[in-house]
């Protein structure tokens, strides 16, 4: 019980304890004490901000995820350098909407942050009552493609992951 | 870390660490260029949101190897920098372009589709019911 009440959140406890670790640079025990006052006093302090924690139902899934998404942020800066360097080019840019099937706030937070990150799109404005976001596209030709491109893409394995 | 202490190990991280070093300037440079020619607020604001992500990344990736070739020494807080990095790029963008549909700003007239965020709200524009506090209000199209 008492552990419960003083770790509400042992995963962030325990990632805020390491990132200290990692910027004091150095492992003694000044710092992995300090380390874990942190790691107990941020998350209590904070505790009325969080949403009910997400619960990873398939964890090497998220692994893949990860990994796809740090692949296509590479591929997706060079795509958006390429076509900001030659300005000759007219960009063929687009507002789409793009309706959420997912419905816990933390998965939608993370699908926002992804596309956002992502082949030149930015979510621009998400709309709770009519389940759908607002993109922003840098340059594109045919909004549907890019409506199943993030569908196929994206949103379907973060709802095999958390819902 | 003795087993470094090698020349051809020198050589290589010398070359590494320039090329991500030149790597990341070039993209940086890039999307700052793209603030200058972009046309319009939306399009400006992919730049910011990715390029530089990518182009700060290199560049930190260029110093951890510079300080493993120097001092021999690996630091991992800069790895954190382009995590964190990589965690409020998003936010930031996406507050920006919040901002900029609620001031309606004008996109490119080459956009295509119409977000009803940007559309001229029709409320109050012609008040024909009349205010409960105001007396007189309304009565413009009353007959």
């Amino acid at each position: 019980m008492l552990i419960e009440r003083c770790l509400p959140r042992p995963i962030l406890s325990m990632i805020l304890m390491l990132v200290w670790i990692m910027l004091s640079d150095v492992i003694t025990y000044g710092s992995v004490i300090m380390g874990a006052i942190l790691g107990i006093a941020i998350p209590l302090m904070t505790q009325r901000f969080w949403d009910a924690q997400p619960v990873v139902k398939k964890p090497l899934r998220l692994l893949r995820y990860t990994l796809r998404v740090m692949v296509d942020i590479l591929l997706a800066n060079l795509e958006v350098a390429w076509l900001i360097a030659r300005p000759w080019r007219r960009p063929r840019p687009a507002f789409i909407e793009y309706p959420l099937t997912l419905k816990r706030d933390f998965s939608i937070t993370l699908l926002a942050s992804t596309i956002s990150l992502t082949p030149g799109t930015i979510s621009a404005n998400l709309r709770l009552d009519g389940r759908s976001l607002l993109i922003h596209v840098l340059d594109t030709d045919d909004e549907q493609a890019v409506i199943d491109e993030i569908y196929n893409r994206y949103e379907r394995p973060l709802m095999e992951i958390y819902e | 870390m003795a087993w470094l202490d090698k020349a051809w190990i020198d050589t290589a991280l010398e070359a590494m660490t320039a090329f991500f070093l030149v790597a990341g300037a070039l993209i940086t440079f890039i999307s700052s260029f793209g603030m200058v020619h972009l046309r319009d607020f939306y399009l400006r604001m992919h730049g910011p949101a990715k390029a530089t992500t990518l182009g700060v990344g290199l560049i930190l990736i260029a110093c951890m190897l510079y300080f493993v070739l120097i001092e021999r020494t690996f630091h991992i807080q800069l790895l954190l920098v382009t995590i964190f990095l990589l965690i409020t790029a998003p936010i930031s963008a996406h507050l920006l372009a919040k901002v900029a549909l609620h001031q309606k700003l004008p996109s490119d007239t080459t956009t295509t589709g119409a977000p009803s965020e940007l559309r001229e709200e029709d409320v109050a524009q012609e008040p024909d019911t009349p205010h409960p506090e105001v007396p007189g209000s309304g009565q413009r199209h009353s007959p």
